[in-house]
């Protein structure tokens, strides 16, 4: 009997060999992906274990921690003005996961990430607990005040840049919502957030707008449109007459481009009709230039491609794909042209420094719990959209639409403001609320610009003639730049 | 060299018993290790989590070396050669299933769901319990052949215990497998003695057919086929296990029962035929049982995609879906190779059964890989030197059963751990020694303590030869 019973033997050798390799497969092979598996709940311990690092705002955190009374997770996420910073911050909940800077810098934030390595370690031998990092953000709070205040109840949205930088100075989105509302696991926590979703609240809250939406930018787009023809040359400056006839047939139509009342467009310099917003120069100047110039400078400007702030904001859009007529409208910001306040906010910034668009950024810096510095974002070129000399002529333009134009509004006493109103139809027919735009910025009387800004309402008030860019967003934009102005001081 | 008239010469020529060492002193060596290694595990958990050592670390210490200390002297004064090996692997198992029961009672979790909070404790009662058996074993039976003759009552008895949890109002339903008895407040696994009970009846039921079974048969494409009548037992032994799958939902328990025999049968006729029997029958009655049985479907989905079933619990999906299987794989895989350390886990996410089916689960995380690799391999060791005392064993009945209970043991902790890793479909069964529950460890001590006797009676040096009255000198009378 003992061949067979040094059979079993090995046998029971093979079971247990078995049992070796699937614990190995597990254990060492599959680890890190069961690990990090975001459904193992151990993944949201870990990350609520210790005080979440904090998100600044001017010095200031503009986020915290608080110990939760119940469950397994340790720490609840809280904010301060959490409607107002929410398009900034997006929420970091237990249950819900984490959105835009909370979760792309959770690495930094939970303390998890490589770049505190050495910290952590320090950290251990010294016996002191693991503590998330903070994330500096180039925000300001009185630009971004200034944005949420005027938004107020309206819908809209506000996008502030730094032009020699690119840095985000503001980016506020109404309707907002409270991110403390959602961060624990509670039912309370889920009734919150369900509330908020697109299907049960037709506001859309969570949307945001500044960076998420993309709106058809209607006249404020003339000013991309008027860099296009100082660019490639089809009139030199800006007080050339163009050649613009008043009614103006599109080419290869019969259909005349209207213009917004009986406005003197006939022949009108740039600058003229700039000030009060032709439709019919500029379209001729998109048809004239033809689609590829067009999307060209539109793409310099920033149009069709996602910007990373590093919050991803949507690609704005500029049609690849249309026939004469439709250059003519995409000229003047309706077709299929849309934009993210963002993008508008960068065109702005680009001609208010000097043609230089600079890469949209919101995080300074990544720094220990103790503030030592880890990263830091040096401002970065992205692009040239137009020369020096031809920015300065469209400054010269936009600053007359605020002198003595349709952006009166947002002037600043002292302060020198170049601008530009947009009231952009949608809908079949033109059937629902206009959206009214502004896009501006300040220059100081050392030829600096502080401050560029974009302003969006979706749905202002019932009057059609009220929804206009100079009269319901111009302000917003004048409050935002004169924060900016002010904190500087 | 001149004069070596007087050179005095000590010869030891005793005929017999130069008896093999008796090893006792190195198992009382290995026990200590067996005791200290699980107090300072307790000592580790208590100050994982509460920062101190626990308070009753002296009382637990004392207690489990108190146990191990009464399995020793036992061992020493009735089993003297017994193998030395087996009663501090145990002492081990047993002793770490009870600083990993005690600190999943600390989980505030598991408190609240009624898993744990006073497990501990009452485990170590069952410890109790189980070595005081294990020391009835050894006293009472003097030789293991003794069991032979209770052949046919072990086979009643097996069956009775195998069917208790189907009487109705005894048998209790606990997650789904009806492997359970209720008795004033306890509930108890039958199966785990019917493991025991079986394996006497089995060893004592082939040593006498074995003959039979081994030489009646007809050569068939290089097999040894069984003749038809031959084939009986297997054939009852097989309906007896499919009816356990179908009755009693337990996959687990089924396949032990039948791999026990099929092992048996193996060694007790030296024909692989067997095998390939008993492999083809247990996958055709798997197969059909899984075919209509939805519980054991629901296992095999489990395992197959335990991803699936995991989120339709979360999504509260009809039907009994359970995220066990994919917190178990997690689990683990928290673990990584070295482990989160005692008492730094999260396993109460398993939630039901943490302490006792997948407690393996929580050895996983917090020892890693390097402890689970440990711990199969004290399992190996254990089944192991069960088939070494069924080598050395000098009697058949010995040897069948000797290799019976290992086999077993082995095919249980293959079952089990293999369930708990996703290697196999879960099963309702718990880690022998490791897993909190009264009957498993009750039961297993006894099974080590019949493996102990085996392996006594195996090494023990033969008797001296009884003196011979011819063979007494011749006296010379001289005149």
């Amino acid at each position: 009997m003992n061949k067979p019973l040094r059979r079993i033997a090995i046998f029971c050798g093979l079971l247990v060999l078995a049992l070796l390799i699937r614990d190995n497969w597990l254990q060492y092979v599959k680890a890190d992906e069961l690990k990090a598996d975001p459904k193992n709940r151990r993944v949201n311990i870990e990350r609520y274990a210790t005080p979440r690092g904090d998100i600044i705002v001017d010095g200031k955190a503009i986020t915290g921690s608080s110990k939760s009374k119940t469950g397994d997770y340790e720490y609840k996420r809280t904010y301060k003005d959490g409607a107002m910073w929410a398009p900034v911050t997006g929420y970091a909940s237990q249950a819900f996961d984490a959105s835009q800077l909370e979760k792309l810098e959770d690495g930094i934030l939970t303390g998890n990430d490589d770049r505190l390595f050495f910290r952590n370690t320090l950290d251990m031998v010294t016996g002191k607990k693991k503590q998330g990092g903070n994330v500096v953000t180039t925000l300001n709070a009185a630009a971004q005040k200034a944005a949420f205040e005027g938004l107020g109840n309206k819908k809209g949205a506000v996008a502030a840049l730094d032009p020699k930088t690119g840095a985000i100075l503001a980016l506020a989105s109404t309707p907002s919502y409270d991110p403390s509302a959602f961060a624990g696991n509670s039912d309370d926590d889920a009734k919150a957030w369900n509330k908020l979703q697109k299907k049960n609240n037709a506001d859309d809250p969570m949307l945001n707008r500044a960076l998420r939406e993309t709106y058809p930018p209607g006249s404020t787009f003339k000013v991309v449109t008027a860099a296009a023809a100082l660019e490639n040359g089809l009139y030199p400056d800006a007080d050339t007459k163009t050649d613009s006839p008043d009614p103006w047939t599109m080419p290869d139509t019969t259909t005349k481009l209207p213009n917004e009342g009986n406005l003197p467009c006939k022949d009108a310099t740039l600058r003229v009709a700039l000030r009060v917003s032709c439709n019919t120069v500029f379209g001729k100047i998109g048809a004239d230039l033809g689609k590829d110039k067009m999307l060209e400078e539109a793409k310099k400007f920033g149009f069709n491609s996602e910007q990373f702030t590093p919050v991803r904001s949507n690609a704005s859009n500029f049609p690849t794909e249309m026939d004469k007529p439709q250059t003519a409208l995409s000229s003047i910001g309706q077709f299929e042209t849309a934009a993210t306040p963002l993008q508008m906010a960068m065109v702005a910034s680009a001609v208010a420094n000097d043609g230089t668009l600079m890469k949209p950024y919101m995080v300074s810096e990544l720094s220990t719990h103790n503030l030592d510095v880890i990263s830091q974002t040096q401002p970065e070129k992205m692009s040239e959209p137009l020369s020096e000399d031809n920015a300065q002529v469209l400054q010269s333009m936009m600053e007359t639409v605020v002198q003595s134009g349709t952006g009166t509004r947002a002037r600043i006493p002292g302060v020198t403001v170049g601008g530009k109103t947009g009231t952009a139809q949608h809908g079949i027919g033109n059937s629902e609320k206009p959206y009214a735009w502004f896009i501006s910025y300040a220059k100081l009387s050392d030829n600096s610009s502080p401050v560029a800004v974009a302003v969006v309402i979706e749905d202002g008030s019932a009057n059609r003639d009220d929804i206009s860019g100079g009269g319901l967003a111009a302000p917003i934009a004048r409050d935002v730049m004169k924060a900016v102005i002010d904190s500087k001081k | 060299m001149s004069s070596s008239t007087n050179t005095p010469t000590h010869h030891t020529s005793t005929i017999g018993s130069i008896g093999a060492p008796s090893r006792r002193n190195t198992e009382l060596a290995l026990l200590v290790f067996a005791v200290v290694i699980p107090v300072f595990a307790y000592a580790n958990v208590g100050l994982a989590i509460n920062d101190e050592v626990p308070a009753g670390l002296l009382s637990y210490g004392l207690g489990l070396g108190l146990l191990a200390g009464v399995g020793h002297l036992v061992v020493r004064k009735f089993a003297p050669y017994a193998d030395p090996l087996l009663l501090p692997l145990a002492t081990l198992l047993n002793g770490l299933g009870l600083v990993i029961i005690w600190r999943l009672d600390q989980s505030k979790l598991l408190q609240s769901i009624d898993q744990a909070g006073t497990a501990a404790p009452r485990q170590l009662l069952y410890t109790a319990l189980g070595i005081a058996l294990f020391v009835v074993v050894l006293i009472f039976l003097k030789d293991h052949r003794v069991l032979q003759r209770y052949t046919y009552i072990s086979m009643v008895g097996a069956l009775f215990l195998l069917l208790l949890p189907l009487v109705p109002g005894l048998g209790a339903n606990i997650y789904g497998a009806k492997i359970w008895i209720s008795v004033a407040g306890f509930s108890i696994q039958p199966g785990e003695f019917a493991k025991i009970v079986l394996a006497i009846f089995f060893a004592g039921y082939l040593m006498v057919k074995r003959d039979a079974l081994a030489l009646a048969s007809r050569r068939f494409m290089g097999l040894y086929l069984p003749r038809g009548r031959d084939l009986g037992p297997i054939l009852v032994v097989w309906f007896i296990s499919i009816l356990i799958l179908v009755f009693e939902t337990d996959l687990g328990t089924s396949l032990l029962f039948f791999g026990m025999f099929v092992i048996m049968l193996y060694v007790a006729t030296e024909r692989t035929s067997w095998i390939v029997f008993g492999l083809l029958m247990s996958a055709a009655g798997a197969v059909g049982v899984a075919s209509f049985e939805p519980h054991v479907q629901q296992r095999v989905q489990a395992w197959l995609d335990p991803m699936r079933e995991y989120k339709l619990s979360q999504a509260g999906a009809p039907g009994v879906h359970s995220e066990q299987a994919m917190q178990a794989l997690w689990a683990f895989g928290s673990g990584g190779t070295l482990g989160t350390g005692l008492g730094q886990g999260h396993s109460e996410l398993i939630r039901f059964a943490a302490n006792s089916d997948f407690i393996l689960a929580t050895f996983g995380e917090e020892l890693g890989l390097a402890g689970i690799m440990a711990i199969l391999l004290i399992y190996g060791l254990i089944v192991e030197r069960g088939i070494r005392t069924a080598l050395a064993a000098r009697d058949p009945f010995g040897k069948l059963l000797a290799v019976g209970l290992s086999g077993a043991f082995g095919l249980q902790v293959f079952v089990v751990a293999g369930g708990v890793m996703g290697l196999i479909p879960l099963t309702g069964m718990t880690m022998p020694f490791l897993a909190y529950g009264g009957s498993s460890v009750i039961a297993n001590w006894a099974l080590i303590g019949i493996l102990i006797r085996i392996s006594d009676t195996a090494r023990r040096p033969a008797p001296a030869p009884a003196p011979n009255p011819d063979a007494e000198m011749t006296q010379v009378v001289r005149p």
